[in-house]
């Protein structure tokens, strides 16, 4: 499948941005309202303007943006219509929790339902994103069970670094902050090594034979490529790379995840002249291999399509 | 509405084409006539990106691939082999739509996109897997076979014309064009008689066109492994065919 990038883009951004609101709400329902206005307001700001710039990014690559709002209406059986909703109405607890959460004698209850009522929308909205590929069984490595929870996990380890990287920044590093962010980068790395391992195992159900129809004559081959130049779906959906590049890029991934979780370990020591430098490089890092992994997502999918293009199985 | 008609009821009218792999001869006309037809029809304009340079991109409804089918015995044959939208029964490309741009007509089956609520996101190409559609990126939304929707039921058409044009143009009568969802229509018997097949059906979206396979090809049991040799022939049958043997014999 061809990498598009403002798809790529908004992903992980807005997956990022899901992802620190989700553990801004924890916080909340933990500890009631921000401790200082500064604190609270750079962590809020954080999360909008990354998951407003993902979404808006998400409009870039449409032939009409001005009738984005159309897609809101179809939520009955399209994911993509769901996770337009979902990331709407995730806009309305949001900023109640975020005006909440910055009044400091707002009602610590309150707080806390809010908190807790974002999460779970910031949860689904990330989930809608994973199935509107996880449900396409045109292309077998995104209709995998570990699509989506591997789009949960990107979201809660990069969000997760962010807000350690901000908290480090505010002087306000927590213990518990860190192992939420260790923890959550040791789970992608788990998801995305099992998921690569099924993908390779896995050599396709189908061939060229299934395809056409042909099969139960013989073995089928492409003799004739339909037309002399390409066209929108050799483009689209024949992208391919090749295998040693796919092996170098997801060793490039496993690195920047690797070194996320050595720099988040590095906070855990309450070295502030260590710890700060530390966690922004973590964030960095964390987000440089969603990106880079978003990409492979697209680059390594095999859409069946390609079985009359010439493509053995898929 | 992307949700899908309800057309599993006894009578469901489901269009669609037949396409007969023995007798396509590859000729590109259905191809062509197709894209004649639409690029001012429903789908206009089908545009052509940088049609005179060295890498042109154009939006076709229809594409004819060729295929070589080698049997266990190492005889190998050419098979032309057409393609495009097989509106399925259960089209995935209509329920991914976020909009209800991409839609399957309830009273005949056929999968329309309507070009003025489609936001162009692609996704319902992502879900088709047998590459129908095909995105414009100069009209920036998706386009795909109407089965000539605007020729079948037009009135102003003579009647032997209100067919698709890719069953028009072909001279080989290879495409036919019916109700599947008639066991008594000419394309079902059709069907029946030759043993017409699915693409993918273990993907489940349930195409209505069908494919009927090539022909078994003749082989030593059904025609002579060699020609006669004319020398053959000498002794044999008529004056003439004796004295094309003699001179034969003699010059050979």
């Amino acid at each position: 499948m061809h990498p598009a990038y403002s798809v790529i883009f908004f992903t992980t951004a807005s997956g990022m941005g899901y992802g620190l609101l989700a553990l801004l709400g924890l916080v909340g329902a933990a500890h009631g309202p921000a401790s200082t206005l500064a604190f609270g307001l750079t962590c809020l700001a954080f999360a909008f303007v990354l998951i407003g710039t993902g979404l808006l990014a998400s409009t870039v690559h449409l032939g009409h943006p001005e009738r984005t709002w159309r897609a809101l209406s179809q939520w009955r059986s399209s994911w993509l219509s769901r996770e337009g909703v979902a990331a709407i109405v995730t806009f309305v607890p949001a900023l109640c929790f975020g005006w909440a959460w910055l009044t400091p004698q707002a009602d610590h209850q309150l707080v806390r339902v809010l908190g807790l009522v974002t999460l779970v929308c910031c949860a689904v909205t990330v989930t809608f994103t994973g199935m509107i590929y996880q449900s396409l069984k045109t292309i077998r490595q995104w209709h995998h069970p570990l699509v989506t929870p591997i789009y949960l996990a990107f979201s809660l380890a990069t969000g997760s670094t962010l807000l350690m990287a901000i908290a480090q920044g505010f002087g306000r590093g927590q213990v518990v902050q860190s192992a939420i962010t260790a923890g959550s980068l040791i789970l992608v790395l788990a998801l995305k090594l099992l998921w690569w391992r099924a993908i390779d195992r896995d050599p396709g159900r189908f061939t060229m034979g299934d395809a056409t129809g042909l099969g139960a004559l013989g073995e089928v081959r492409q003799w004739e490529v339909p037309h002399t130049a390409e066209n929108f779906v050799m483009n689209e959906m024949g992208y391919r790379i090749a295998r040693k590049h796919v092996q170098k890029l997801r060793r490039l991934v496993v690195a920047g995840l690797a070194l996320a979780l050595a720099l988040s370990l590095v906070t855990f020591a309450r070295i502030p002249a260590l710890a700060i430098p530390a966690a922004v490089l973590a964030a960095f890092a964390a987000y440089a291999s969603a990106f880079l992994e978003r990409w492979l997502f697209f680059a390594e999918a095999r859409h069946v399509v390609s079985l009359y293009y010439g493509a053995a199985r898929a | 509405m992307t949700s899908l008609p309800d057309t599993s009821g006894p009578g469901q009218k489901k269009l669609g084409l037949v396409i007969d792999l023995d007798t396509c001869v590859g000729c590109q006309a259905c191809a062509v006539s197709c894209k004649e037809w639409n690029t001012q029809g429903y789908s206009a304009p089908l545009t052509d990106e940088d049609p005179y340079e060295a890498n042109p991109l154009g939006v076709w409804l229809n594409r004819i691939h060729g295929y070589e089918v080698e049997d266990a015995r190492g005889n190998s044959r050419a098979v032309h082999f057409p393609r495009s939208c097989l509106h399925c029964e259960e089209p995935a490309c209509v329920t991914v739509c976020p909009t209800g741009a991409s839609y399957k007509r309830a009273e005949d089956g056929i999968v329309l996109v309507n070009p003025d609520t489609c936001i162009g996101c692609k996704l319902c190409s992502w879900a088709c897997p047998y590459g129908a559609r095909e995105y414009d990126h100069d009209d920036g939304v998706m386009k795909k076979c109407t089965l000539c929707v605007d020729r079948i039921y037009n009135d102003n058409l003579e009647p032997e014309d209100r067919q698709p044009a890719c069953v028009r143009a072909c001279p080989t009568g290879a495409r036919h064009f019916g109700d599947l969802g008639d066991p008594q229509s000419d394309v079902s018997k059709l069907v029946a008689a030759r043993e017409g097949h699915d693409l993918l059906p273990d993907m489940g979206y349930k195409p209505v066109n069908k494919y009927l396979p090539p022909r078994p090809r003749r082989d030593a049991s059904t025609s002579p492994a060699e020609p006669l040799r004319l020398a053959e022939l000498a002794g044999k049958g008529d004056v003439m065919e004796r004295l094309f043997g003699w001179l034969d014999k003699v010059l050979s």
